[in-house]
């Protein structure tokens, strides 16, 4: 997707031939007034003359052009003839509902709830696709969290997720029934085997959204999500080609309700030709590490920390915290790198992403790339002796002090309130 | 062993903050990178050839001066270099990027096993190596957090997933992409510095690969970006400095006036 790789663009706009869709700043009309300068990632606009001036490395990720107070920078199009696409021939929204040791994951009934949302905005069909073995009351489940259609496809050799079989089949579904859309988790499955599939079917993929909406004059999928480390929100869209195709992260998405009154059908699919299954990869053991207090993505409560920990044995205060609330430990990225706690509960941009009802930072200063990892909590709570840290002007609750002072107030704190309310 | 891994140039984001009263990027002295996550994917393979023998090529797709990445990816053991670069191939997405870097690995002669990063960090898709996998028609392992063992035709490494691992064996030729958690990679050595000075690097360009000009570049791509806008992180909280016991409380009986304990 986004943040692709240009060449000479700057010389581009002199030259007669422009057969490559481009980017060109209309000098007549540039003020100078280096607004754009704020956010090219890429260091690519200079100012000549009192221009703005595109150089070699500008990558065509048009961050430049909805900024410019007076709309100088301009894409240019190719003018290239490009097929036109039969946008009826496809219709309906999937679901891939994703399964491990035959219990859908949670994010299922998040996409069935935007699925939902963009199903009766656009009239369209909801069918979720479930890949398994052995779970027909599993598929059925699906229905009354908003599934009018439920594609099951029951094979011993789908139990387990492998990357071959699963994206063979849910490709030759998409090929054979067309939907417009296609929603999946953005979670290691997700980002796994959906961009094969999305490779073999021939069309655009858009990693990790955070927003869908469909655009009322195009009826095509907006796709919003966070790149540069959640620095920059870029809105996507996959005009020419179907379906649409987005992983969707995981706790963003309003999840779909049980409603026992809703009805749709479940279609059992068996017998799978052998031969088509690409089973070159092979999964021979599966090694769950399931420790509570690291369990990021399905905690309703985190309590993390960061350099204001002081070293390894300040996690075990947190870790009280934590169990107290039935919460998970997480973590900065400096303190992983540090060595205090494993890679594993590191949130961020290269850690994991979380949405807990309740996150608790402490000493953690909130850096971009943390914040990117968990600004979509329901509650921020930040613990902090800087005043001035970041990391409050994200937070619900602010608490400037030691933690170690603050975190075994809490804790008493909270076990007073229990007594008080048994 | 012949392994090629594949690297981006891109801006040191962990150094980008964003200006509180504009909203707006600072990126005043972000200089550019390899991204980070390609530097454990260089340095596994790197260390496979110190143990198995064969050669360690490097690629990048980008414009002329991600040259500077494959010179700094020599230095850090890699033995030869190739830039994918031409102007037909800009504006890439995903799709389009993985296919075009498929024509310039067959290109590149015999290759049993292609490293990737998980993902860039400006882009963060994790997109591109799968789907080089699926254009060259081999298998691969997203997200492998270790090599457990290499046979002539095949590895065993661990997946990460949510709540653990799984053991995946993968024939070769294959491609994996690697978490941080693979190894720590290695600072340049003064020889490796010399040998990157002197390198050639091969160019790639549209010529040089057998590829269908509907498929390259902008034109080519699949998703377009139709608008950028920065985030609002900041939320209208409130904010103490008392008495730890004091702000202790406030803060749990407001939790629990939310429902939140």
């Amino acid at each position: 997707m986004v943040f692709p790789w240009a060449l000479g663009i700057g010389l581009w706009a002199d030259t007669e031939e422009i057969f490559l869709s481009s980017i060109v700043v209309i000098k007549d009309l540039c003020n100078g007034c280096e607004v754009c300068l704020d956010y090219c990632p890429y260091d690519a606009i200079d100012m000549v003359d009192g221009v703005a001036w595109i150089n070699e490395k500008c990558t065509l990720c048009f961050a430049c052009v909805e900024p410019c107070p007076v709309d100088a920078i301009v894409k240019e199009e190719s003018g290239v003839e490009l097929p036109d696409l039969d946008k009826g021939a496809y219709s309906g929204i999937w679901v891939f509902a994703e399964q491990r040791n035959g219990k859908i994951s949670t994010v299922v009934h998040e996409l069935l709830g935007v699925g939902r949302r963009l199903a009766d905005g656009t009239g369209e069909k909801l069918t979720s696709v479930l890949l398994g073995y052995d779970m027909e009351p599993a598929a059925r489940d699906l229905v009354p969290f908003g599934a009018e259609e439920v594609i099951y496809v029951d094979d011993q050799r789908l139990r387990q997720f492998n990357d071959g079989p699963y994206s063979t089949i849910l490709a030759e579904l998409i090929e054979e029934r067309r939907p417009s859309i296609v929603l999946a988790g953005a979670t290691f499955m997700g980002r796994s085997f959906i961009p094969m599939v999305a490779s073999k079917v021939g069309t655009g993929l858009t990693a990790d959204c955070t927003m869908l909406d469909i655009d009322p004059e195009t009826g095509d999928l907006l796709q919003t999500r966070p790149a540069f480390g959640g620095n920059i929100m870029a809105t996507i869209v996959c005009p020419r080609h179907r379906p649409q195709m987005a992983t969707v992260r995981h706790k963003v998405m309003i999840a779909a309700e049980r409603d026992e009154s809703r009805k749709g059908e479940v279609h059992v699919v068996r017998g799978l030709d052998g031969t088509r299954l690409d089973e070159r990869t092979e999964v021979l053991e599966v090694v769950e590490e399931i420790l509570d207090t690291v369990n990021l993505a399905e905690a309703d409560v985190i309590v993390a920390g960061g350099r204001g920990v002081g070293g390894p044995e300040g996690f075990k205060l947190l870790e009280d915290l934590a169990i107290l609330l039935d919460g998970a430990l997480g973590a900065s990225r400096s303190v992983v790198d540090s060595g205090w706690i494993p890679y594993s509960h590191q949130v961020g941009q290269t850690g994991k992403t979380v949405k807990p009802k309740l996150y608790i930072a402490c000493g953690i200063s909130g850096a971009v790339q943390h914040l990117a990892g968990m600004q979509t909590s329901d509650v921020i709570v930040a613990i902090n002796k800087d005043a001035d840290a970041p990391i409050f002007d994200a937070a619900t609750y602010g608490l400037v002090g030691d933690l170690f002072q603050i975190v075994p107030e809490i804790i008493r704190s909270v076990k007073a309130s229990r007594r008080g309310a048994g | 062993m012949n392994i090629s891994v594949c690297i981006k140039q891109v801006p040191e984001t962990t150094k980008i903050k964003i200006n509180p009263d504009t909203n707006t990027l600072i990126r005043e002295g972000v200089q550019s990178i390899i991204n980070p996550f390609d530097l454990y994917a260089l340095e596994e393979g790197v260390r496979l050839k110190e143990a198995h023998g064969g050669t360690v090529r490097v690629l990048t797709m980008g414009p002329p001066q991600a040259e500077a990445a494959l010179r700094e990816a020599i230095s850090l053991g890699a033995d030869e270099a190739f830039l994918v670069s031409d102007r037909a191939f800009a504006g890439a997405d995903t799709w389009v990027t993985a296919y075009t870097l498929s024509a310039a690995i067959r290109e590149m002669g015999q290759t049993d096993l292609i490293l990737c990063g998980k993902q860039a960090i400006d882009g963060d898709t994790a997109q591109v190596g799968p789907s080089l996998a699926e254009h060259l028609g081999i298998p691969f392992v997203a997200f492998a957090r270790k090599i457990r063992s290499v046979g002539s035709d095949e590895v065993t490494v661990e997946r990460m997933f949510e709540e653990g691992f799984e053991v995946v064996r993968m024939p070769l030729p294959g491609l994996l992409t690697v978490v941080k958690d693979i190894n720590e990679p290695r600072l340049p050595s003064l020889k490796g510095k010399m040998r990157a000075k002197k390198a050639e690097i091969a160019a790639i360009g549209r010529q040089d690969v057998e590829v269908q000009d509907q498929f390259l570049g902008l034109d080519g791509s699949p998703t377009r970006v139709v608008k950028m806008f920065s985030p609002d992180l900041r939320r209208s909280g409130v904010k103490w400095q008392e008495d730890p016991e004091e702000m202790a409380k406030k803060l749990v009986e407001g939790l629990k006036e939310q429902g939140i304990i």
